[in-house]
């Protein structure tokens, strides 16, 4: 399951040899190229310094703290369900997914449960703001490599989930639609037929993105070999999402640890390639759509009747204790370590984000790839800036 | 009619023709290609506002960019900066003068035409590099660079490809290669005189790639990469320098699809009618700008679909595979020229 | 109006050793009782307080000495081959009130050493699994292949310094960076501790419980408006949160303590 393939290893022979190659050329003039904070490739304000010799890179050293936030200060002076406003930013592409594991992070703290609706109408919005916010990414690959068209095709069809998502919840991006204790509200009258309708678009979607990106034969060219993350090494940088699944680990929290989410009445499968290259992280991402379509499909046929708000107080006040839960989100593990003091607010709020342990690994990733191939790599590994600098 | 006016007349004549076939087609192109069709490939409408159907939008955008500063880099190398839109722009102006339009709607008729033409068109290079180097910027220069890499390495397979028909049509004057496909057979049938892209396939397809690299457009578009290297060689331009460019990109793209039209399409002749007939000076540069869209169209249809190429891939493409290619096409070519 | 948090805080973990809630669920967690064992039988002393959630989660405390060791241990021993994340806790009561309500919470100048035996400052209190000093670093990580996770603490000894977990974990580099900027804790081995989010010349550990949220120093909170009393459901303080009208029961409501 973790074995290292035969691919990921000459990788890492091969950054070892730029190691070595560094310091061997201490002495050489190099250039220091500042991609960012302002560029075109790093959705939003991250910036890499790079130390280039020629065209190929020495050292890399991303820069964050651009848009950094300061969640994790701010949810100590706001009630738990004012949290949920703020923690929506985080991932802005698949918001919805960011509210479900603070949520029941507090549930699990408060001994509530929400009713069954309630947790199968969690699941089907988790899995459409996943379909929301990686079919960008597919788009937006193509772009990284220089296709310019694809993307458009995903802002497209990434408005009919869009649609649904509001149509459900009322807010396109940021829904602010979970509460401690379930939802709040249900869904409208004839969505489910509306979103089975949408699915079918998002299914023909991966399959235009299959033949017009991944079946390219400069696509592949440009993304095999490429960025190879050996599975170790991903593992102890804390990779995740699609990032570690690209390198062959069978490891997905859906299926794992399915805390208050209901994967486990749902027929799917966790999809992993071997190689660990830019192109599986693609690969891996696009089946991981098409499967959330599916599993959209089934969560609207299944969803059960009854109410979508479990009894909770008036004022919620979460019993002193501490709770960590996670989830698959769309760019990987997030999770919240939530410690309470049985205040209205929240003691500390720890913000596990996927992306921040997913960048952490450039540094290492970087070394001795070319210029065009550290915006391939950063593309591959997906990250969103606000996922990064919370 | 022409040869009737004195020198200077015809000459004025000649240069104003000139200036409206480069200007004429790039503004065509970029409304046709760039505003429209490639808007409806990527499901949306394109410029919709300015003029019917966004037809002025051009006008509009040439207004803004003139309108706009001219912001030279504080460390800039003032005159290199200021002077490397000329320059690409200039080898633009070179290209067309020897592409013919007709039998007296030519700007120069010159013996050694296509040599010109493959001569000039490295010079947008020189351009190029000195916009890379003079705007004091590393993405600038890393753009300038791969360009002189690619445009090099193209230039090869290009004059290549041009080579197989000079040796069919026997001569380098663009007239003369019109003429010979106007008056050529296909086994013996004069119907369509013979268009050399059914004897040179081979070296039209190499054409068409090493133009699309010229051109550095996508999957060639490393030097401006506007993933990675924002906008290459063009960071730092803004106003009426950046107009310069743009335009160039589009005239030059015109161009290039003129002398491929020229040399493996027919150029201006339409079957049926004889090449020197007077009526053929109105009616050839028609069919020419006809062509000349074709070709881009398939151009920038390309562009706007394919990823890039990485600079190794590239110069592999280049090194191992059209060039090779290319000299085998000569070497047939020869063969049947001189046996058959 | 009096801080709301003084009224009731009853926390769950309060004693610094084996404090299992066996009341509420079976509590026998075979696997993670297991993993208690084999971590006790490595680290030994090391080894100063651990909770079991059942079912939930293991938390475990060793001693700053030991740090590094467990990591290792985890890793090397144990399969824990993933790095969740690493952070930390401070555990001083916030000298200028938790709530958004509280009297405290208005004051702009705090008197910095009043903290300590100020009557209005409840005493410190740890969570899970125990802890004797402000500090405490915090961190996870998973067995992929069993799917198991174990959260760690550690106490943070006075010098402010604990080893670095980057020779075991390579992901921890950036997470200890944050630490050692929102807390000021010192990673020793850590190959180089540079501001990660904020600018370079930022004085001050921005997560300590002590370091003002200037926003709210300067302006309360214009939420605050919201919680008071709705006119018709006087007794119940009120909140801006509407979405649990639908099944708000007024006992529940009525159990909260008002303030006004």
């Amino acid at each position: 399951m973790t074995d290292i393939t035969d691919r990921q290893q000459l990788s890492y022979i091969a950054a070892q040899a730029a190691d070595a190659r560094v310091n061997l050329e201490l002495e050489t003039e190099g250039m220091t190229l500042n991609i960012g904070p302002q560029h075109p490739a790093t959705h939003g304000t991250l910036r890499i310094v790079a130390k280039l010799d020629g065209e190929q890179v020495i050292a890399a050293d991303p820069v964050m703290g651009y848009m950094h936030r300061g969640y994790e200060k701010l949810t100590e002076v706001r009630t738990y369900p004012q949290v949920t406003t703020l923690i929506n930013r985080i991932d802005w592409l698949g918001s919805f997914a960011n509210e479900v594991p603070f949520i029941l992070a507090a549930e699990q703290l408060m001994e509530v449960e929400a009713p069954p609706r309630a947790q199968w109408i969690r699941t089907l919005l988790f899995e459409m703001s996943r379909i929301a916010n990686v079919v960008l990414f597919l788009g937006d690959m193509a772009v990284q490599v220089g296709a310019v068209t694809p993307v458009f095709f995903a802002f497209r069809d990434r408005e009919h989930i869009l649609n649904q998502i509001e149509a459900a919840t009322g807010g396109r991006f940021h829904p602010n639609f979970d509460r401690i204790g379930g939802l709040k509200d249900d869904l409208p009258a004839g969505w489910v037929t509306e979103t089975k309708q949408v699915m079918k678009k998002m299914r023909s979607f991966c399959d235009e993105i299959e033949n017009l990106v991944m079946g390219n034969e400069i696509f592949q060219a440009r993304t095999r070999g490429i960025g190879v993350i050996p599975a170790d090494i991903g593992l102890s940088y804390g990779l995740s999402g699609a990032n570690i699944r690209g390198s062959g680990v069978d490891w997905d929290v859906r299926r794992d640890n399915p805390c208050g989410l209901v994967y486990d009445e749902l027929d799917w499968r966790v999809w992993t390639h071997p190689d660990g290259d830019s192109f599986s992280r693609f690969w891996v991402r696009l089946q991981e759509v098409r499967e959330a379509t599916r599993m959209v499909d089934q969560l609207l046929d299944g969803i059960p009747a009854g109410p979508v708000m479990a009894k909770v107080p008036r004022i919620i006040k979460v019993p002193a204790g501490e709770a960590y839960v996670e989830t698959e989100n769309p760019l990987g593990v997030m999770g919240y370590y939530v410690v309470s003091k049985g205040d209205l607010v929240p003691y500390r709020v720890k913000i596990r984000s996927a992306s921040f342990n997913n960048m952490s690994i450039t540094p290492w990733l970087l070394k001795g790839v070319y210029v065009p191939d550290i915006i391939t790599i950063l593309g591959s590994l997906y990250f969103i800036l606000g996922d990064i600098d919370r | 009619m022409i040869a009737e006016l004195s020198y200077w007349q015809e000459t004025a004549i000649r240069v104003g023709a000139g200036l409206g076939a480069v200007l004429l087609v790039a503004g065509t192109l970029v409304y046709v290609h760039l505003f429209k069709m490639v808007s409806f490939m990527q499901s949306r409408l394109g410029p919709m506002e300015a003029g019917p159907y966004g037809s002025l939008q051009l006008l509009a955008e040439v207004g803004k960019h003139l309108q706009k500063e001219d912001i030279f880099p504080r460390k800039a190398d003032r005159f290199v900066f200021a002077a490397a839109p000329f320059v690409v722009l200039a080898s633009t102006f070179l290209l067309v003068v020897v592409v013919p339009g007709g039998p007296d709607a030519w700007f120069v008729n010159n013996d050694v035409g296509i040599y010109l033409a493959m001569a000039v068109s490295s010079v947008s290079v020189i351009g190029i590099l000195m916009a890379g180097w003079g705007s004091a910027n590393k993405y600038s220069l890393l753009g300038g660079l791969r360009a002189t890499g690619q445009l090099i390495a193209y230039e090869l397979p290009l004059i290549l490809a041009v080579v197989g028909v000079v040796i069919q049509a026997g001569t380098m004057n663009m007239q003369g290669i019109v003429f010979a496909q106007a008056e050529g057979e296909i086994f013996g049938w004069g119907g369509i005189g013979n268009p050399y892209i059914l004897t040179q396939g081979v070296a039209f397809l190499i054409f068409l790639i090493a133009m699309q690299a010229e051109l550095t457009q996508s999957p060639f578009d490393m030097p401006i990469a506007e993933s990675e290297l924002v906008s290459g060689y063009m960071t730092e331009y803004s106003g009426m320098r950046f107009l310069m460019f743009f335009i160039g990109e589009f005239a030059t793209a015109g161009v290039f699809s003129a002398v491929a039209a020229v040399l493996f399409l027919g150029g201006w002749y339409i079957p049926g009618i004889d090449p020197t007939d007077n009526i053929m000076n109105v009616l050839g540069p028609l069919v020419m700008f006809a062509k000349i869209v074709i070709l881009t169209f398939l151009v920038f249809w390309v562009r706007f679909t394919f990823p890039r190429f990485r600079e190794d891939q590239l110069q592999r493409l280049a090194w191992k595979f059209l060039i090779p290619l290319s000299l085998a096409n000569i070497v047939v070519t020869a063969i049947f020229k001189v046996w058959i | 109006m009096s801080p709301l948090s003084s009224t009731d805080a009853p926390t769950q973990g309060e004693d610094s050793t084996e404090t299992e809630d066996t009341d509420a669920t079976p509590a026998s967690d075979a696997v993670r009782e297991a993993m208690l064992e084999q971590l006790t039988g490595e680290l030994g002393d090391a080894l100063v307080g651990h909770h079991i959630e059942p079912g939930i989660d293991l938390t475990v405390r060793v001693t700053a000495a030991a740090w590094a060791e467990t990591a290792a241990f985890l890793r090397t021993g144990m399969g824990f081959g993933y790095f969740n994340f690493l952070s930390a806790i401070d555990w001083l009561p916030s000298p200028f009130g938790r709530d958004m309500d509280s009297q405290v919470d208005l004051t702009l100048e705090q008197d910095e050493d009043a903290d300590a035996g100020d009557a209005d400052i409840e005493p410190m209190e740890q969570g899970l699994a125990g802890g004797d000093t402000r500090f405490q670093v915090l961190a996870r990580v998973n067995d992929i292949v069993d799917h198991r996770g174990v959260t760690l603490k550690a106490d943070v000894p006075d010098d402010m310094t604990v080893p670095s977990w980057v020779e075991v974990y390579r992901g921890a580099n950036w997470h200890e960076r944050e630490a050692w900027e929102m807390f000021g804790i010192t990673f020793a081995g850590h190959p180089g501790l540079r501001h990660i989010y904020l600018p370079g010349e930022f004085e001050g550990n921005p997560m300590r419980k002590d370091y003002p949220l200037l926003a709210r120093r300067v302006k309360p909170w214009p939420g605050i408006v919201d919680v008071e009393a709705m006119p018709d459901d006087a007794d119940a303080g009120g909140d801006n949160e509407d979405a649990s009208t639908t099944s708000a029961d007024p006992a529940d409501a009525g159990e909260s303590t008002d303030a006004s």
